[in-house]
């Protein structure tokens, strides 16, 4: 085993779904000690949604559930328990960072393991709280779920044809783009920390990372009132610029052409037919304003042809171009082969399957990912007698007693 | 210009940022937190600068409202590093840098003999970030991708859009966002190590994996399942029904679901609501917590879903919202622009910020702080113009004369 980069690096994961779980991930991929809180009464929902391993149903079978919560501690703790409560004091006192993402307010009223509540316990911890639209604020206790909040971040303004009604995007976006930035949070703290000796409380709102996303579209109304809109695939600087049939069921190919070089290419590729030449394509002003008949034309040479044909022949000649990938492709995609972009770790319901490594590899201190998603309450004995240091006496006391249920 | 000595979390810490619209948002995040972010452009601006949309729609590098998104808080100088003299100029700077952040094409850097294995050499403890859109190795490294050819080789297109037209993308490029935040993630886990032990390293980052991970468990789908996951436009698959997500309201669209079981009761929440204008019709028999999707026959599923559907299109996204919220019904408006800016959320937690671009005589209204946190005091700075720190960095920090920049802008090198 290389060296891991935030080996030593102690994390109490009180989060469930997808946002919150992802952050502590993303800190455990990389060597730190992951205690991840769930309780046999009310284990985290993921666990109920697909996919499951050869699509049946467990709760130990959630490839959503396994995907982001690989090289943590699966612990299981009962909090109504006085002792399980002390337990999970316990545990913040052992933390440099606790993870939550219960509706606001939530920990503290409930256990006392507010910020406030973890200060007197560990007065450094780095506490961080993800929600949908933050601690405060007259709509914080709104549930927050991420297809919703993707509408009211605006993204359905910008995504779809402006002939038809919108469509949004149909999945959790916040969900995936906030908890990176959560991170990049919590390593700021620690470094801050390191500095100064102080801890700290972030309170991250999923939906304003989102709206970070749309920045420019944003600065565009607000400098200059333009609300911009839906515009398909079209882009107002290339042309061609789309998703392009091809051959076989829900193919696609995308191809980009932002400049006179990449077009002279692109005909190429195509063997410069006849219409390429047309003055009405010359130059990108006109091929955008003849986009419609470009797109027919360019369509009917790509429907003839696989969407990897297409893609390997533009790619050859300089031009961006890329099939719009199933997670067939996905997880067959020699470029995500090389960079072992997929592990496949064996767990102990599931088998092998595959997880998501990081995007980025330290030359250094590369991620490894060792262990599956835990099984509910996996590791509570390992948890209480090698992490925590309590002795088998007590844990087994612990147990019958259903601190652990 | 003074910088402020308010401390940051990485108010120490100095970052040479060489990225083109590609990794614009990694410098960013870095000058947010306080770091010392001088973004170095070829004498002629930063190619990112032509990138629309432009202030008042006039095209000028200066009026870049795509460059302003992702540049603030950074410093600009201007230098050739395709020249000998530009590259020894990089390096006398790079031994005051903790980050060197890039997007050039996989091996650009080496070529002009400025790649890691030289910086290291140059300064041990830098960390050197490369955002590039496949990654470094492998056999599609020099492969171009655009936003929309990262986005669909990241498994997103698939998923996005509605099944009668091509996958979609969201128009407002998002490969370049998410690569960005994953490099400046990749930057702080080399950073934390570094304070620990004193090494610096290289932190490869693929633009195409960053967006995989946001195509949530499209692959995982088909590894446990052999399940395509189908882009379903404003509809989701559930108990084999197609479930609404997204409607048309009077005056735009709102987001909102049937929901059934424990949630039953916001269901029944806007079923009371209708009950009350008369509307609800034959929803109101229903049992929502009870009811199971499952035995529903379809015909009288898709027809409470029209009259839902009936009632959104007779009122405005603000009355909706507004007994939504009163009511306890999850119903969220789809927003525009004009409505994000008036979010009373949004609002009141203060989260947009003026940013002052004297030159343009205005202020510019932005998205805020990247979160909240009781120990950063967040500011604000309107992005540079081009080589607007050139004295600043030259002249007082590296001690060139006068003369010698005068002779290096004409030589081109600055």
């Amino acid at each position: 085993m290389t060296a891991q980069a935030l080996e030593g690096l102690k994390v109490a994961d009180f989060s469930w779904y997808i946002a919150g779980p992802s952050i502590a991930m993303w800190l455990a991929h990389h060597g730190a000690q992951v205690i991840r809180i769930e309780s046999l009464t009310r284990p985290d929902e993921l666990r109920g949604i697909e996919p499951f391993k050869d699509g049946i149903p467990g709760i130990n079978r959630s490839g959503c559930y396994a995907n982001y919560n690989s090289n943590k501690y699966g612990m299981a703790l009962n909090l109504k328990h006085p002792k399980g409560l002390e337990l999970a004091r316990k545990i913040v006192c052992w933390a440099d960072v606790a993870v939550e993402n219960f509706t606001p307010g939530t920990m503290e009223k409930k256990w006392g393991l507010g910020y406030e509540g973890m200060k007197k316990i560990r007065p450094d911890i780095i506490m961080l709280s993800t929600s949908g639209l933050g601690q405060t604020g007259p709509e914080s206790q709104q549930p927050g779920f991420g297809l919703e909040l993707v509408s009211r971040a605006g993204f359905p303004h910008f995504v779809g044809w402006p002939d038809q009604d919108a469509v949004g995007v149909g999945y959790p976006y916040t969900d995936t783009v906030s908890p990176p930035i959560a991170v990049i949070g919590i390593l700021a703290a620690l470094e801050y920390r390191r500095r100064s000796g102080k801890g700290q409380y972030i309170d991250l709102s999923q939906h304003e990372i989102a709206v970070q996303h749309l920045a420019p579209a944003i600065l565009d109304y607000t400098a200059n009132g333009r609300e911009g809109g839906r515009m398909g695939n079209h882009h107002p600087d290339a042309a061609p610029h789309g998703a392009y049939r091809c051959q076989g069921e829900n193919r696609w190919c995308t191809i980009a052409v932002f400049n006179e070089e990449e077009w002279e290419a692109f005909c190429k590729v195509l063997g410069n037919p006849a219409w390429t030449q047309d003055p009405k394509f010359a130059t990108v002003f006109s091929r955008k304003a003849n986009e419609e008949e470009l797109d027919r034309l360019v369509e009917s040479w790509t429907s003839k042809l696989p969407a990897e044909e297409v893609m390997h022949r533009m790619q050859n000649a300089g031009v961006a171009a890329g099939v719009v990938q199933s997670g067939k492709d996905l997880i067959e995609d020699p470029q995500l082969k090389h960079r072992h972009h997929f592990w496949y770790l064996n767990h102990p319901e599931m088998g092998s399957c595959a997880y998501d490594g990081p995007p980025f590899k330290l030359s250094e201190t590369p991620a490894e990912l060792r262990m599956p998603a835990p099984c509910l309450g996996e590791h509570t004995e390992y948890v209480c007698t090698q992490i925590l240091g309590m002795s088998d006496e007590e844990f087994v006391e612990l147990l019958t007693e259903g601190v652990f249920e | 210009m003074s910088k402020e000595k308010r401390d940051l979390p990485l108010s120490p810490y100095r970052v040479l940022d060489l990225t083109n619209e590609k990794g614009y948002f990694c410098g960013k995040i870095l000058a947010d937190l306080g770091a010392d972010v001088i973004k170095i452009e070829p004498p002629e601006g930063d190619p990112g600068r032509d990138i629309g949309p432009f202030y008042h729609g006039r095209q000028d590098k200066e009026k870049s409202l795509f460059f302003f998104a992702y540049n603030t808080n950074k410093r600009s100088i201007t230098l050739n590093i395709q020249t000998h003299e530009g590259q020894e100029i990089f390096k006398r700077l790079a031994k005051t840098a903790d980050f060197v952040i890039e997007s050039f094409n996989p091996g650009d850097m080496d070529k002009i003999g400025l790649g890691y294995s030289v910086l290291k050499g140059v300064h041990p403890r830098v960390i050197m970030v490369s955002i590039t859109p496949f990654g470094q190795e492998g056999p599609r490294k020099d492969w171009k991708a655009s936003d929309i050819v990262a986005i669909a080789m990241g498994g997103l297109s698939h998923i996005t859009g509605s099944p009668d037209r091509p996958p979609a993308r969201v128009s407002v490029d998002q490969a370049h966002a998410i690569a960005g935040a994953q490099g400046a993630m990749g930057a702080m886990i080399a950073h934390y190590y570094r304070e620990a032990t004193g090494k610096g390293q290289y932190v490869d980052t693929s633009t195409q994996e960053s967006a995989v991970l946001s195509a949530l468990t499209v692959p995982q789908a088909w590894d446990l399942q052999r399940f395509v996951w189908p882009r379903e436009g404003a509809y989701m698959s559930r108990a084999r029904k197609r479930v609404r997500h997204l409607w048309p309201c009077k005056d735009g669209y709102i987001a909102w679901r049937l929901f059934t079981g424990g949630l039953g009761v916001k269901t029944r929440a806007l079923v009371d609501w209708m009950k009350s204008q008369g509307k609800a019709g034959e929803l109101a028999d229903v049992n929502w917590q009870e009811m199971d999707l499952l035995t529903v026959p379809e015909e009288k599923f898709y027809h409470w879903q029209e009259l839902f559907g009936k009632f959104f299109k007779a009122h405005t996204k603000a009355e909706l919202c507004g007994e939504a919220l009163a009511r306890g019904i999850v119903l969220i408006p789809a927003s525009t622009p004009k409505d994000l800016l008036a979010d009373p959320q949004l609002e009141a937690r203060d989260y947009w910020e003026e940013v002052d671009y004297p030159e343009l005589g205005t202020t510019i209204t932005y998205p805020g702080a990247l979160y909240k946190s009781s120990e950063i005091e967040w500011e604000f700075r309107r992005a540079p113009l081009i080589g607007e720190h050139n004295r600043e960095v030259y002249e007082e920090e590296l001690g060139f004369t006068k003369e010698t920049l005068t002779t290096l802008k004409q030589r081109g090198v600055i």
